[in-house]
């Protein structure tokens, strides 16, 4: 049952996307996108009720603030140095353990304990770049090498940090059990922070990526490498900043799901990977804006999809998005026809 | 006697060796398939494990629910196998190297989620045992003819037996289609698929069949895992597995089917030999341990010799 309706769902939902495409050619996708989401959403409200359909937005609104600050460093490291990185997940991890061990462990405020994990995780990042990534693209690394490399980066992370803090979820110190309700929506103390947070540190994201000189110049490395050199942008210094944003905004990412799901394991970041491709993905591969609004837009969808199948295929819902969208169109929402071959 | 000494007695006893050759005949044959994907198709095949996990969950449910003869079932799960794996290639095998491997990985965490979730048939996370009835009463001929050498009470030397002897039909098997011209249109869409395209092959058509031949290989490491356990659930279908099937393939070394045998071995004497050490680390520390292992083999390997053991250089195209 369970199953067919998740199917209904998912081929109703392909459905609407492939005619919102079709018939509107000459609209701009993103603008397409917007309204397939509204209607989605008219139609949930109207078969579903206002208040299941306000819960699960605000459900939906949490999980988008990590994925957004998760994907949108894995976007800029594959736009600028073509590396596709299956250690960007356990980024998150690490992230997440930092602020254990500064939180619980030293007892240090949970604001500071993030701002280590911040920096811990960037420093991390700029450590990889400088021993592994940059001598690889020296040597002239081919994809699968670089593939399969991030995959054994992704292996020591996730393994060393079980190996010194053992398989038991671990919690942060902050109140997971006090919640507020506002026009009949619940959400956790710790999670309304989570998401004002998230949200607020997206923004500022977005405004920095569009309005100072370094966010033009990571954007123009990840559109073209060439041309910005050609352009005498200083290429070493700004991939070297982009490693420093995308690991940092992970550590941040790994901290606010710790936070907003209540506790952490070592296998979180893994497990989050994927959702973080489907949200890049969804925006289009190297757009740093995309992977905003991909990582809201997978939140959402994957918790409606609650409403209309059992919450446990909520990821089986994300992941069957991801493959949707590559078949259908592969530069995602935002991204060039070029980038899809 | 040192501990040390203690500890390296478990490379004399024949369990250890029983248990790290069936693990390494299970993995080689999972292998094989992403030999022929990556290393003769250039294919990023990164959902393997689901494939085998499509094979073991189909010889179970067909046995055990269905109470199909375990023979019969055995064909029919290689059958669903293969589908599936047209059914992921056809919308996605023409996209890009690294969107493929994506979406493969992506239909794996599928095939597990489904593995969970559909308890009606899957049995959920309790996972499903009893289906090997069929192989026991052919464990236990052998067995009485191994007696009479004073092995009769290894009751998993009939399956080695086995998974061995498959495992080397099917690697000679490989090696000799390679060798076909089918086997020399897949290497030359690997080095240049415009080329090969240019002189009439339809390279779709190859890569599919590239792909459905390795999902017929990862059931059939399916059925191994299941028989080896007696019993399957999802944990054992995590895509981590992959990911060590990749760490023998790079090991062993990239479009050479020998090298898979090569690597298994190595691989699986290595994280077996670990396990049963005394090493003064609890269960999930030791385990911890092999895979920061097989982690730090992977990048050590593509840093200083992305070829592995027995692969040429000039073979690792793939990217370029």
């Amino acid at each position: 049952m369970e199953v067919e309706a998740a199917e209904a769902g998912a081929v109703e939902k392909e459905r609407g996307r492939l005619a919102g495409l079709s018939s509107g050619a000459s609209l701009s996708p993103p603008v397409v996108a917007g309204l397939i989401v509204a209607s989605i959403a008219v139609a949930l409200i109207v078969t579903q009720g206002l208040q299941p359909f306000g819960q699960t937005t605000v459900n939906g609104l949490i999980s988008a603030s990590y994925f957004a600050l998760g994907a949108v460093g894995l976007t800029l490291v594959y736009g600028t140095l073509k590396l596709v990185n299956f250690a960007h997940g356990d980024l998150l991890t690490l992230g997440a353990y930092v602020a254990f061990v500064a939180n619980v462990s030293l007892g240090l405020p949970i604001l500071l304990a993030v701002l280590c994990s911040v920096a811990v995780v960037a420093a991390f990042g700029v450590a990889t770049e400088r021993v592994m990534w940059r001598p690889m693209r020296a040597k002239g690394a081919g994809l699968l090498q670089l593939l399969i490399m991030t995959l054994g980066l992704a292996f020591v992370i996730r393994y060393s940090i079980q190996l010194f803090a053992g398989t038991q979820p671990r919690s942060l110190e902050v109140d997971v059990t006090s919640s507020t309700s506002f026009v009949g929506l619940t959400i956790g103390q710790t999670q309304l922070i989570v998401v004002l947070a998230g949200f607020a540190v997206l923004l500022a994201v977005g405004a920095a990526l569009r309005f100072t000189s370094l966010g033009k110049q990571m954007r123009a490395l990840s559109d073209n490498f060439e041309l910005a050199e050609v352009a005498g942008i200083n290429t070493d210094r700004v991939v070297l900043a982009t490693w420093i944003f995308a690991a940092g905004l992970a550590g941040l990412a790994g901290v606010l799901y710790t936070s907003a799901i209540g506790n952490m394991t070592p296998n979180l970041g893994f497990f989050l990977l994927l959702s973080l491709f489907a949200a890049v993905i969804l925006g289009g591969i190297g757009n740093a804006y995309g992977a905003l609004a991909g990582g809201v837009l997978l939140g959402l969808t994957q918790e409606w999809s609650t409403l209309l199948v059992d919450a446990r295929w909520k990821l089986a819902v994300g992941f069957l998005v991801l493959i949707l969208v590559l078949v259908v169109r592969p530069q995602g929402l935002f991204g060039r026809q070029e980038r899809a071959l | 006697m040192t501990p040390l000494a203690v500890s390296l007695d478990v490379f004399g006893s024949l369990d250890f060796w029983i248990g790290v050759g069936l693990l390494a005949a299970t993995y080689g044959i999972f292998t094989l398939g992403l030999q022929l994907n990556v290393g003769f198709t250039g294919v990023i095949n990164f959902g393997q494990a689901g494939f085998m996990a499509i094979g073991a969950y189909t010889m179970a449910i067909l046995v055990v629910e269905a109470e199909i003869s375990f023979w019969l079932a055995l064909g029919a799960s290689i059958l669903v196998a293969m589908a599936a794996g047209l059914i992921i290639g056809l919308p996605s095998l023409r996209l890009r190297a690294d969107y493929f491997a994506i979406v493969t990985i992506a239909f794996a965490e599928i095939i597990r989620y489904t593995a969970v979730n559909a308890r009606e048939l899957t049995g959920g996370s309790q996972g499903i045992g009893g289906f090997d009835g069929a192989f026991l009463d052919l464990s236990d001929l052998m067995l009485e003819g191994l007696d009479s050498f004073g092995l009769g009470d290894q009751f998993l030397l009939p399956l080695l037996i086995v998974a061995v002897a498959v495992f080397g039909l099917l690697t000679v098997g490989m090696y000799f289609l390679q060798r076909s011209p089918w086997g020399r249109v897949l290497r030359a869409i690997r080095e240049d698929e415009d080329a090969a395209r240019a002189l009439g092959k339809n390279a779709f058509a190859y890569k599919l069949q590239s792909i459905s031949i390795a999902a017929a290989l990862g059931a059939v490491a399916g059925w191994f895992l299941a028989l080896n356990l007696a019993f399957i659930s999802p944990t054992q279908f995590d895509p981590l597995f992959t990911f060590l099937g990749f760490a023998v393939l790079i090991l062993g070394g990239l479009a050479n089917y020998f090298g898979v045998i090569l690597g298994a071995i190595i691989l699986w004497t290595l994280l077996e030999g670990l396990r049963l050490m005394d090493l003064p680390l609890d269960a999930s520390q030791t385990a911890a341990l092999r895979y920061v292992l097989v982690g730090l083999v992977l990048i050590g390997l593509m840093a200083f010799r992305p070829q592995g053991m027995l692969g040429k250089r000039q073979e690792m195209v793939l990217g370029d």
